[in-house]
């Protein structure tokens, strides 16, 4: 059924929302474009000075020129590193080469030679984790110098450090997911493992290089004066080490190789979904910065996002008379089935068992599913607690945590507290968890969490026969308000990973489609949920 | 009626032929040479005989072979369309001589109008008017003066001799006229060692109008003129009929000289008389001479075709085959206005050079009357004229009939050789042309305006790189990014630009520093906010952008790189250990790529080691009989000069 809208385009209201979304719209968007511009002016031109194209077009004219390019954590390391690691020094994301989806991950070797921050290394991974689960060939283009070494403790040792980055490579390859990769710079130390690890390596003449040790450490260890090119470079492991398939003439030319490798894959995408032909929204979604209000306080009916995100407009909605603070149905985005879940209000015990049922649904019908988080949390209180909204709270949990149909998380507003687990956030593992600009999240409100920690303390001093003053407390709740206000914003949260990026919310449909089709690169497993708390 | 005719020529022409006769039932022989064996006309005719080589002199010319072939398929006729044969009254004596029928004049018709100086007096005895002028011995100066008189200024004064332009003098009033005669007489001395000259009427502007003529043989009529002033070079680029500016008077006139002239020599079959008409304040009866006449159907004939609605193919196979002339004079009426552009393989930037290519696409509009010999995927090959087609328009008025060429010609699309096609629309936009006020010296004087006017424009070049990318398949018109669009190089052969995809059809290029936007909306390409009629279609050879201005640009396989050998290759190696059979070269000894320069006998097995590259040999480091080990160098090249 054809969703209608209510909202009132030429409002006040309308326009003020408009006006407070594109201010942070133009915060994100800054933060975004100082990271294309990857380690500056400077370094980019001795990067480009030395025949070498800039990272970001090394992307490009690998893609098919009408590419899309969905981007993951473009604002990685944004305010971490004291600014010198924009991006975290690293381009991800899933492109089509051939019209086959592929991941891409360049380094950028304009941000500190392309080194591996902590940040590098999660962003990486992060990009391997979605390959991986969608099924999607990983395309590397590496010009690296290695570990970041006054990071090596953050990069090396753990498990979900560099070694990782190899570890995944020979799983994906062990699952046939193609792993190829183009050497257009320095593949040193660990860094080396990226190429010797791939299916497919190919290497650029005269620019890339690929040694355990490079000549300096050589001639420190035994003495050897030797070139770099004739150490580790493109004539000498295509022709004497095996170390690389093929050899390029320039960026140029490499790029050409890996769309021709890619070419030869010989891969389809598997039969999941019954498409149907695409259709725009019947309402313009440009308007979602009309109709979704600034102040994440202010209720909205969450329809209006769906109307402007769905195929014409059309939401079978499930369920629409229980439980209505969560909103379930089912839609199409750019020809793809959906089921949709979006909040509506505090999720109660009703709102719960039915997010729960509509995923079960999903699960049995191998359909993808939309998550729309706007959640302050489970209802609180004795009543709800008494009723079981916890087991009521868990069965949900459960049925996100288990389904095996792709999960798609969009966060539209608010992310607090065990409402951030129903609706399938981070730890949960949606194929791809992106964010509005205007989103907030963390484990509390920072008034409630101020609350909380003011009433532990007030029972202290009370406790103890002192008096503490309404300035007092308001003194004291100040500090942890301003933490929270700064942790639980979009860029501080992007900034380390908890979500794929930041998106306009303009684009929603956009990425939600891509994201849609990318997670149907690999098929969709059966699902076996685990024990409901009945 | 003939039930079978052979057509003794290719292309157009002969295609042309075959639809006539296809549709009076008379079935049809085509000849082939080697270059033509898939052509258009061989696929359309009944039957096709092989002459021989691609160079018509040993094809298409070749009398015998077509007679032979005309007898061996029991073909009763020949159609010899136009060139090739068509005038060659050698020809025609052998065809009746071999009990067939030749499709056109008699041998002697042909002979009659063959001669020019000739033809022009028996014109001039049958009262045709032709170029006033004195071809007299006397060359007594007051003579030639009174003679200049006699024919009216201007004159021109040409050496007898001449040639070349030497030994001639336009002369615009009789004070003027001695010191002209003096010095074209000693240049003509001096260049041909012949001072005489011969007198003739300059005609100012002079307008090429010819008049379509059809005779029995004893009677004929014409089918009124058509205009052929838009030349380049003596080479007719658009012809129109009737002629602008022509009244029923000066037609009435015209027309019956052209009749006159025809029934003069007792003429059978179609047949144009050419007249030079002076295009000065308006046409005037007494302002048209006669020039020469085509003893055959011309290239322009489909003009008068379609104001007169005669089939002029169907006449000649019905006169030719004995019955009377088809119409009286007073039958025939002109309705509306007709024009036809001749589109040619041509080079129009390097000055109209013929040139050659496959036909990777050929697509015409269906709103005008093609005629075309060849069809998407052939050869337009060095060895024949390079027309590639013929577009006619048809419509109640002049106007109308050029808007729908103009039209039909920015509707056309041929890629896979360069076209004069932007060069005919330039012409139809000409407002001389359009006002109907054309001569022969239009194209001359403006050639250089209309030539810039068909080169490409950075905005359709735009296009064309929109088109390289493959944004023009609406299955891919996507290019969704969070945040900036990617930035990409798109090169082609001769070229490279930077593409961005702004959306879903909308995209940025930027051409030598230069942006444009391109967008598709309402079906229609826009770039930088202006509407565009152009198209943007890909094919074998690349992608061509049609509409006026054509682009085309052949992508570049950005894999067709030169690795050359793995390392270094001024050296040859031994590929594995083995015994050095024969060594083929010696120091100082020039090789190329691929060269063998020893055999290396191995695992039973005999290798020829080649050379890597180009370049001189610096060493040989084995002999025969030496064994090697794997790696080891076997010959030397020189060090390439760095580039």
């Amino acid at each position: 059924m054809k969703l209608k809208s209510q909202a009132l385009t030429g409002s006040d209201a309308f326009r003020a929302n408009r006006e407070a979304h594109l201010a942070l719209l133009a915060t994100a968007r800054e933060a975004a474009e100082a990271v294309l511009a990857g380690g500056g002016p400077r370094a980019m031109e001795r990067h480009v000075s030395r025949g070498k194209m800039p990272p970001r077009e090394r992307v490009a004219n690998l893609l098919d020129p009408g590419s899309p390019f969905l981007e993951i954590g473009v604002t990685a390391a944004h305010g971490m590193y004291d600014g010198d690691a924009p991006g975290a020094g690293v381009i991800a994301g899933i492109g089509r080469v051939h019209g086959q989806d592929v991941m891409v991950v360049a380094n950028d070797a304009t941000v500190k030679g392309g080194t591996y921050y902590p940040m590098t290394v999660k962003k990486h991974l992060r990009a391997q984790e979605i390959a991986e689960q969608c099924h999607l060939p990983c395309v590397y283009l590496v010009d690296s110098g290695g570990a970041n070494l006054p990071n090596q403790d953050e990069v090396f040792p753990d498990r979900d450090h560099f070694g990782r980055i190899f570890f995944n490579q020979a799983q994906m390859s062990a699952k046939g997911i193609p792993q190829i990769a183009v050497v257009m710079g320095s593949c040193t130390a660990g860094g080396a493992y990226v190429p010797a690890m791939s299916d497919v390596t190919i290497i650029v003449r005269n620019q890339g290089t690929i040694f355990l040790a490079g000549p300096p450490l050589v001639k420190a260890a035994t003495g050897e004066v030797v070139t770099a090119e004739d150490l580790g470079g493109g004539d000498v492991h295509t022709r004497l080490s095996g170390v690389a398939d093929y050899l390029a003439e320039d960026d140029a030319h490499a790029l050409a190789q890996a769309r021709r490798a890619i070419a030869n894959l010989n891969r389809r995408m598997p039969e999941t979904v019954v498409w149907q032909s695409p259709e725009a929204p019947a309402y313009d979604p440009e308007d979602i910065l009309g109709v979704v209000p600034a102040d994440l306080r202010t209720p909205y009916d969450i329809r209006e996002v769906i109307a402007r995100v769905v195929d014409g407009s059309r939401f079978d909605e499930f369920k629409a008379r229980f439980g209505e603070t969560l909103i379930t149905g089912f839609a199409h985005i750019e020809g793809c089935p959906v089921g949709i879940v979006a909040n509506n209000g505090v999720l109660f015990s009703e709102a719960a068992q039915k997010g729960a049922h509509f995923i079960e649904l999903c699960s049995q019908r191998g359909t993808p599913l939309i998550f729309l988080q706007n959640i302050t949390g489970f209802m609180v209180g004795r009543k709800y607690e008494n009723e079981g909204i916890a087991r009521h709270g868990a069965k949900m949990v459960t049925a996100v945590a288990t389904t095996s149909v792709p999960k798609i998380t969009m966060l539209v507003g608010g992310s607090f507290g065990a409402g951030n687990y129903g609706m399938s956030g981070r730890a949960y593992s949606p194929r791809f968890l992106w964010t509005w600009p205007n989103s907030r999240i963390s484990v509390m409100g920072g008034e409630q969490a101020a609350g909380v920690l003011a009433t532990v303390r007030r029972d202290g001093i009370e406790r103890k026969g002192g008096t503490w003053s309404p300035e007092e407390e308001a003194e004291f709740k100040r500090p942890t308000i301003e933490m929270f206000d700064r942790q639980s914003h979009p860029l501080y949260a992007s900034a380390r990973l908890w979500d794929d990026g930041i998106v306009d919310p303009r684009k929603t449909r956009d990425v939600l489609a891509l994201s849609l089709r990318a997670s149907l690169n690999a098929p969709i497993a059966p699902t076996r949920f685990g024990v409901f708390r009945m | 009626m003939f039930h079978k005719i052979l057509i003794a020529n290719r292309g157009e022409i002969a295609c042309r032929v075959i639809d006539s006769c296809r549709r009076m039932g008379v079935a049809t022989v085509a000849v082939y040479s080697d270059a033509d064996r898939g052509a258009r006309h061989v696929a359309m005719a009944d039957e096709a005989v092989h002459l021989g080589g691609a160079a018509p002199a040993d094809s298409y010319l070749k009398g015998d072979a077509i007679i032979a072939a005309a007898r061996a398929t029991g073909a009763q006729a020949i159609h010899p369309g136009y060139g090739f044969l068509s005038e060659n009254p050698g020809f025609v004596d052998a065809v009746e001589a071999a009990g067939l029928v030749f499709i056109g004049p008699s041998a002697r018709a042909i002979r009659a109008m063959g001669l020019k100086d000739a033809a022009k007096k028996l014109m001039e005895e049958a009262g045709v008017p032709v170029v006033p002028g004195y071809h007299g011995a006397d060359q007594d100066p007051t003579h030639l003066a009174a003679e200049a008189g006699r024919i009216g200024y201007p004159v021109l004064i040409k050496a007898v001799a001449g040639g070349g332009g030497k030994g001639m003098r336009r002369v615009d009033d009789l004070k003027d006229f001695a010191d002209a005669l003096a010095s074209a007489q000693s240049e003509a001395r001096n260049a041909f060692g012949n001072p005489d000259v011969l007198i003739e009427k300059y005609v100012l502007q002079p307008r090429h109008i010819e008049v379509q003529v059809f005779g029995d043989g004893h009677r004929a009529v014409h089918l009124f003129e058509r205009d052929c002033s838009l030349q380049r070079r003596h080479q007719k680029v658009i012809e129109e009929a009737p002629a602008p500016g022509m009244t029923p008077e000066i037609r009435k006139v015209m027309g019956a000289a052209a009749v006159r002239a025809a029934e003069a020599i007792g003429y059978k079959g179609a047949g144009t008389i050419e007249f030079i008409v002076d295009g000065t304040g308006g046409l005037r009866a007494d302002g048209f001479w006669f020039m020469e006449m085509n003893t055959r159907l011309q290239v322009e004939h489909p003009v008068t075709e379609a104001i007169t609605g005669v089939d002029l193919v169907e006449w000649q196979l019905r006169v030719a085959s004995g019955e009377p002339l088809p119409a009286r004079q007073e039958d025939l009426q002109i309705h509306g206005h007709a024009f036809e552009a001749r589109l040619y393989a041509e080079d129009v930037p390097a000055g109209f050079l013929p040139a050659t290519g496959t036909l990777a696409h050929l697509q015409f509009p269906e709103v005008a009357r093609i005629e075309t010999g060849v069809r998407q995927g052939d050869t337009i090959s060095p060895w024949y004229d390079p027309m590639i087609a013929k577009i006619v328009t048809h419509a109640p008025t002049r106007a109308i009939a050029l808007r729908a060429l103009e039209s039909a010609l920015v509707d056309a699309e041929v890629a896979g050789s360069v076209t004069n096609l932007d060069f005919l629309i330039a012409l139809t936009r000409h407002e001389g042309f359009r006002a109907g006020e054309v001569d022969t010296g239009l194209i001359g004087r403006d050639l250089d305006d209309l030539v810039a006017a068909a080169e490409p424009d950075p905005r359709t070049r735009a296009l064309a790189v929109v088109g390289l990318a493959g944004l023009h398949d609406p299955r891919v018109r996507g290019g969704a990014t969070l945040w900036q669009p990617l930035r990409r190089t798109i090169a082609w052969e001769g070229g490279e630009a930077v593409l961005e995809v702004l959306g879903s059809g909308a995209a940025r290029v930027t051409l030598d520093g230069q942006p444009h936007e391109v967008r598709w909306q309402g079906d229609r390409w826009w770039v930088d906010a202006a509407l565009r009629r152009n198209r943007i279609v890909s094919h074998d050879a690349g992608v061509s952008v049609f509409g006026g201005r054509t682009v085309h640009l052949t992508p570049l396989d950005p894999l067709a790189r030169d690795t050359g050998a793995a390392g270094g290759d001024a050296l040859t190696l031994s590929p594995m250990p083995g015994l050095v059979k024969s060594v083929h070269v010696e120091a100082g000894q020039a090789v190329k790529a691929g060269d063998r320069l020893a055999v290396l006998e191995a695992m039973k097995m005999e290798h020829s080691l080649t050379a890597a590259r180009d370049g001189v040999v610096a060493e040989v480091l084995a002999a025969a009989g030496d064994q090697v080990e794997a790696g080891a160098p076997l010959i030397r090249l020189e060090e390439e000069e760095p580039a």
